[in-house]
């Protein structure tokens, strides 16, 4: 990469520019109608050692009956996004910017009492570990009644007939004698259910699932990602489905945002991720998972150094430093969203008209090609 | 669960025979037994990489941890190069055992004293193992296997909480291998990493397997991690290893139906494969 394409990119970011604002308004334009949508949010914490920006400038939005997955590794900001959105924020944090439109109203200009209408009741949240987010001395049945009471005027009976029902709905066998057990005496798997139980007895609209299969095995991960489609069929949920492994996305998600550095990096439908990443991050993800065709006499592409200190957010694209197809314009400037299809964006100067070609690592090339051949086939 | 077929010439590195621990609780009428490894047999040929998977609670951690006596076996024995390690244990063969045989950890947050600074923590199975050894020469041993996993000599006087998630892992490994061992016990030693960072560790335990021809018992549920990682797979279900053999033969063609159940339960990172696939369901 030498100077004069630097230079040539720098001049042509005028054009980049206009592709920036159009991106927001693509996103929007496909057929289904978005329930809920972040634009340009920034959330930062004050800590003693400085302001940590955690999120800067991160827009999706989620449409009506969708899974949208959010993926990306510990501290890119993918958790503290959905918090936001739920307005669970710890209290040393900041949104400096940005807004979260949810039925007609700014989330981030509401009062605690007018949130607290909104919480449970039209956006839940699972989380990550179904024995901190129960309350260990209180049974379980109780804490799904709880819900149903907080959400509005119902009579003792009903919201204990309705909560069995619910636990019987995620797939809670011989629910009346569940019912007055504690969650100690439940498996992880069936925590995470009852967890679930809980964020559905609101009935809301959207439900945020923040990495709800991580603390469980394999086997059992599978049947609870069943029970979130299943469930998000049957009631015509919109998802989001928070996680770090893109292993775990390909099933359930209908589009994908990877985030790395507290942007979202590239945004696509599943197949546009899974089969045409452009991102270097996520194509370094996607070839950094060994997959069932690999041995160990190739060597895994590994992703060099650590994430960056976002007490210091570096300079230009995030991801940069840990980029062996970095360009010089990528330590200087950050990159805007490229539109790559309809559907699909990613903000990498890759993409730039003059920017070299990248070729995909084989061993992903293969598995993509394997894959479509198989597609082809069946 | 014998191999007999594919048994190189010579003895395997580690024979497990009938290997078991119960964890008692209570007394009197209420004692009851936990039988977390019941009677499992196998074992490791020179070189080889071993894996143990299972979902958890299967006692795969528990096996690892009997075979390096962090818990004293309930039963069977335990031969580590020819020699059994389940019993009581003289001097010499104690040295024997633990400078051959060293293990790396889960999670790298709390395997690391924080009071202690890295060359600390990497120089003291070595220190243990060796107390005539002079200053100078730990301190040169500590450095070659800090090397030897990617960190320098500058990270050597830091503590652990100055390092990331996938350093500390490489910290473990070098504690790890300075004793020169010859198997490896690796309990889980990515799944608390990220994915990106994942890769580089395995890429490092590939490495130094292949460059320091370690043996590497391998524990882990992430199953295409094991199917990169392994040449032979032991499948652990309560407590017993219910199937056992050549990677392919377990993943191509899985004759115990827990086998089967589990391996269909893995997440894919491909879309049309994830739509297609079917799920096999197993209660044991």
């Amino acid at each position: 990469m030498g100077n004069n394409t630097v230079n040539t990119i720098m001049k042509d970011n005028m054009t980049t520019n206009n592709v920036v604002n159009t991106t927001t308004n693509t996103v929007t334009n496909t057929q289904r109608n978005s329930i809920l949508s972040v634009k340009d949010l920034h959330v930062s914490f004050s800590t003693y050692g400085g302001t940590v920006n955690a999120v800067r400038g991160v827009s999706f939005d989620l449409k009506h009956g969708e899974t949208l997955a959010i993926v990306g590794e510990s501290g890119s900001g993918k958790s503290v996004s959905s918090k936001a959105v739920m307005g669970l924020l710890s209290k040393n944090a900041s949104i400096p910017s940005g807004e979260i439109h949810y039925d007609g109203s700014n989330l981030l200009k509401l009062t605690d009492k007018e949130f607290s209408k909104i919480r449970g009741s039209k956006i839940s949240m699972i989380f990550q570990d179904p024995m901190l987010s129960l309350n260990p001395v209180m049974k379980v049945g109780k804490q799904i009644t709880e819900m149903l009471f907080l959400s509005g005027k119902i009579k003792k009976k009903d919201a204990i007939a309705k909560a069995a029902q619910l636990m019987k709905a995620v797939g809670i066998e011989d629910a009346e004698k569940r019912f007055h057990q504690y969650p100690f005496q439940f498996s992880g798997g069936m925590r995470q259910r009852i967890v679930i139980a809980c964020a559905l007895a609101g009935e809301p609209e959207i439900l945020i699932c923040d990495e709800p299969t991580t603390a469980l095995d394999v086997s059992v991960q599978a049947q609870i990602l069943d029970l979130i489609s299943d469930i998000q069929k049957k009631r015509n949920l919109s998802v989001i489905f928070i996680t770090h492994d893109l292993g775990v996305v390909a099933g359930i998600a209908d589009r994908i945002a990877v985030m790395y550095a507290g942007k979202i990096v590239e945004i696509g439908t599943c197949d546009e991720i899974f089969y045409d990443p452009r991102h270097p991050y996520t194509i370094k993800l996607l070839a950094a998972m060994p997959d069932m065709d690999m041995d160990g006499s190739e060597e895994l592409i590994s992703i060099p150094g650590a994430p960056p200190d976002m007490l210091y957010p570096p300079k230009g694209d995030a991801f940069a430093a840990r980029n062996d197809q970095a360009l010089k314009i990528d330590f200087e400037k950050e990159p805007p969203m490229f539109p790559i299809s309809e559907t699909h964006f990613a903000a990498t100067w890759l993409l730039h008209p003059y920017a070299p070609k990248v070729e995909l690592p084989p061993s992903l090339q293969k598995r993509i090609n394997k894959a479509k051949t198989e597609s082809k086939k069946g | 669960m014998e191999q007999t077929n594919n048994t190189p010439p010579q003895s395997p590195i580690l024979k497990v025979e009938n290997l078991s621990r119960h964890f008692v609780s209570g007394r009197g009428k209420k004692k009851t037994a936990v039988k977390a490894v019941d009677e499992i047999s196998f074992q490791i040929e020179e070189g080889e990489t071993f894996a143990l998977v299972g979902e958890s609670g299967c006692g795969k951690t528990t096996a690892a941890r009997t075979i390096i006596r962090l818990y004293e076996p309930s039963g069977g024995t335990v031969r580590f190069d020819g020699a059994d390690i389940s019993g009581k244990l003289n001097k010499a063969d104690r040295q024997r055992v633990t400078d051959g045989m060293q293990m790396i950890f889960q999670d790298p947050m709390s395997s690391l004293n924080p009071r202690m600074t890295v060359k600390d923590i990497v120089g003291e199975g070595l220190k243990v193992t060796r107390p005539d050894i002079g200053k100078e020469e730990l301190l040169l041993r500590v450095n070659h296997a800090l090397e030897a996993v990617g960190l320098t000599q500058e990270h050597a006087s830091r503590y652990p909480h100055e390092f990331s998630g996938g350093q500390r892992q490489r910290i473990g490994i070098a504690r790890a291998i300075i004793t020169k061992p010859r198997l490896i016990i690796a309990d889980e030693p990515v799944s608390a990493l990220d994915v990106s960072i994942q890769a580089q560790v395995l890429n490092l335990l590939n490495n130094l397997k292949k460059e320091m021809g370690l043996t590497i018992l391998f524990i882990a549920h992430n199953l295409s991690v094991v199917k990169y990682f392994s040449d032979r797979i032991a499948v652990m279900y309560q407590g017993k290893i219910v199937e056992t053999g050549e990677v392919d033969q377990i993943y191509n063609n899985p004759n115990h139906p827990y086998t089967k159940s589990l391996l269909s339960a893995a997440p894919i990172p491909d879309p049309v494969s994830e739509r297609k696939r079917q799920r096999i369901f197993y209660e044991g």
